[in-house]
């Protein structure tokens, strides 16, 4: 019996999500009483070993070229086949925008049920009980899986880095690629900027910023935090920034470390999105802002004076450290 | 063209989420159930297709008889016809089930969903009617250009975004970006009108107990410290605090 993992790669290299992605499977493996083994596909120029730190035993490098590529139909239905070989009770698989693609076909696949949006580690292994966001960032709820096989798919950022170092064995497998339902035609990257889902800080403004020319002063701060950028819907649906920007509940939902609103009023639309933050800096010009409500640590005042005296007050934090 | 839209009937997005005293199921009393919002992408993309290219537009629901006035509202938006199969679904995949029988039994070339729904967030559906049907699946479709029998399909990644190509029949689950906030149709009162004579076919379950999860309990999020106010010229000591005490930077 096993445990498996999708160690989800981004031009050969491993993302953070697939650390945590695999510190969750060794958890619940540890847990089972049974191996975690982690699935990589196409080539990989970071060193396998790394996933021994997060509790994985064994790794299984499907190497066929064809993996080079994320396809959401051959990737599933390959890691259907390895879950079957490897007698996998249980798969996790992040909730990256490539995993909420492929773990409701690997569920269909390996006729297991699936979870998603976990933001725990299993409340018991059996029968298997799981905490999940629902509504939006509203609320929770505990699901519990009737089947004896399991996909869970956890939220980005919501379960942290868990190292636990054991030995790892790699296996190469050949298991030829099943047919790709899609072809690739372009891909267009976003350059300089951290990925939403994955950032540990995010730097977030609203209309209070007034005009899109004034995120150079948003994007600094960002950039000496090593933060994304973000915006709430209003920016977004004047096309200030990109829709990819957007958070809140009908945007993307982030569980950061720390995001600081800037000229965001803090509809409950906007909370929906961000209430799973850990730390939320609120600086807004009107007190009776409903975000205050919702922050660990507000200033009221002029955005255009106070985000200059913070970028000068995170810099010089920066030299000093 | 004959497209198939997935629609989910969820709380207004302004809406409190409140659950019973017992913690056992959500308290539905006192909100407003709306078109789930990324499914509204979806329906206006399948109406564009509609007057492009002809062919029907069929809204499908799953879910008991008090969904019947959010399933007219896309009637009245524009679709031709409606579907609401008669079940209380536990889960995803009882609802994928569903969807794939009647999909399998009138044929489509198209179905659009939206990326999840609102209530349970569980991204699951789409996918999972995909993979039963064995067709193409685009996720947080965010762009569709049809030339025949292909689709080229835009669609958001983690490190930016991508272009794909797939051939009809396929399972696109929208987002924001299929069209815009301001291409959405609000019902006028001749599609109400007419709305009212579109046929809405009542359709049982295939089966009763196909689920695989069940939710057991729901909560709220814990509630927040009061909040420390800062001054606009302590944002030294706010670094500090960050470092210090919360620990993030």
């Amino acid at each position: 019996m096993s445990v498996v993992v999708f160690a989800e790669t981004w031009e050969g290299r491993f993302k953070k999500a697939t650390f945590e992605a695999a510190g969750y499977a060794s958890a619940v493996a540890r847990e089972m009483g049974v191996e975690a083994i982690a699935l990589v596909f196409g080539p990989c120029s970071d060193d396998l070993s790394a996933l021994g730190r997060y509790g994985i035993s064994k790794a299984v490098h499907l190497s066929d070229s064809a993996y080079g590529r994320f396809e959401a139909h051959s990737f599933a239905k390959a890691m259907a086949s390895e879950a079957d070989r490897l007698g996998a009770g249980a798969a996790v698989i992040s909730g990256s925008f490539n995993g909420k693609s492929l773990a409701p076909l690997v569920s269909v696949f390996m006729e297991a049920a699936l979870i998603t949006q976990c933001v725990e580690l299993p409340v018991s292994v059996a029968p298997l009980r799981v905490k999940r966001g629902a509504f939006s960032g509203k609320g929770f709820s505990t699901f519990e899986s009737k089947s004896q096989k399991n996909v869970l798919s956890i939220v980005p950022n919501g379960i942290g880095l868990h190292e636990h170092p054991v030995s790892m064995a790699v296996e190469t497998s050949n298991l030829a690629s099943a047919e790709s339902k899609t072809e690739l035609i372009s891909l267009e990257r976003s350059t300089g900027t951290v990925a939403l889902p994955e950032a540990e800080i995010v730097v977030s403004g609203g209309r209070g910023l007034k005009a899109p020319e004034n995120w150079k002063m948003l994007e600094e701060l960002a950039g000496l935090l090593g933060a994304g950028t973000a915006c709430s819907k209003p920016v977004s649906d004047m096309h200030w920034r990109p829709h990819s920007e957007h958070v809140g509940q009908t945007g993307i939902a982030i569980n950061p470390n720390l995001y600081i609103a800037i000229g965001i009023s803090g509809a409950i639309q906007h909370l929906a999105g961000v209430s799973g933050s850990k730390t939320i800096v609120v600086i807004n010009s009107d007190a009776e802002a409903p975000f205050f409500k919702a922050a660990d640590y507000g200033v009221v005042g002029d955005a255009f004076e106070i985000v200059p005296k913070l970028t000068e007050a995170v810099r010089a934090f920066k030299t000093g450290h | 063209m004959k497209v198939l839209v997935c629609i989910s009937n969820v709380p207004d997005t302004t809406s409190k989420i409140q659950f019973t005293a017992d913690g056992s199921a959500f308290d539905p009393q006192g909100v407003q159930f709306v078109i789930n919002p990324y499914d509204e992408f979806s329906l206006t993309r399948a109406l564009w297709i509609k007057e492009q290219q002809g062919g029907t537009v069929t809204v499908v629901h799953v879910g008991p008889a008090s969904a019947e006035p959010t399933i007219r509202k896309a009637l009245a938006i524009g679709a031709d016809d409606a579907v609401r199969i008669d079940l209380d679904p536990m889960d995803g995949f009882s609802v994928a089930q569903e969807l794939s029988a009647l999909v399998r039994e009138q044929g489509f070339d198209l179905v659009l969903a939206g990326r999840e729904s609102i209530d349970y967030n569980g991204g699951q559906v789409p996918g999972m009617l995909a993979a039963l049907l064995g067709w193409p699946f685009v996720n947080g479709c965010v762009g569709m250009e049809i030339s025949g029998d292909k689709a080229e399909l835009t669609r958001e990644i983690d490190g930016g975004r991508e272009k794909l190509s797939a051939s009809f029949p396929m399972v696109v689950a929208g987002q924001k970006g299929l069209v815009e906030e301001k291409d959405l149709r609000i019902p006028n009162m001749r599609g109400i009108m007419t709305a009212r004579t579109k046929p809405l076919v009542v359709r049982p379950a295939q089966s009763s107990n196909a689920e695989r999860t069940r939710a057991m309990s729901f909560e709220k999020p814990i509630g927040k410290q009061a909040c420390v106010m800062l001054g606009p010229d302590e944002m030294g000591e706010l670094v500090r605090r960050l470092h210090e005490n919360a620990k993030v930077i």
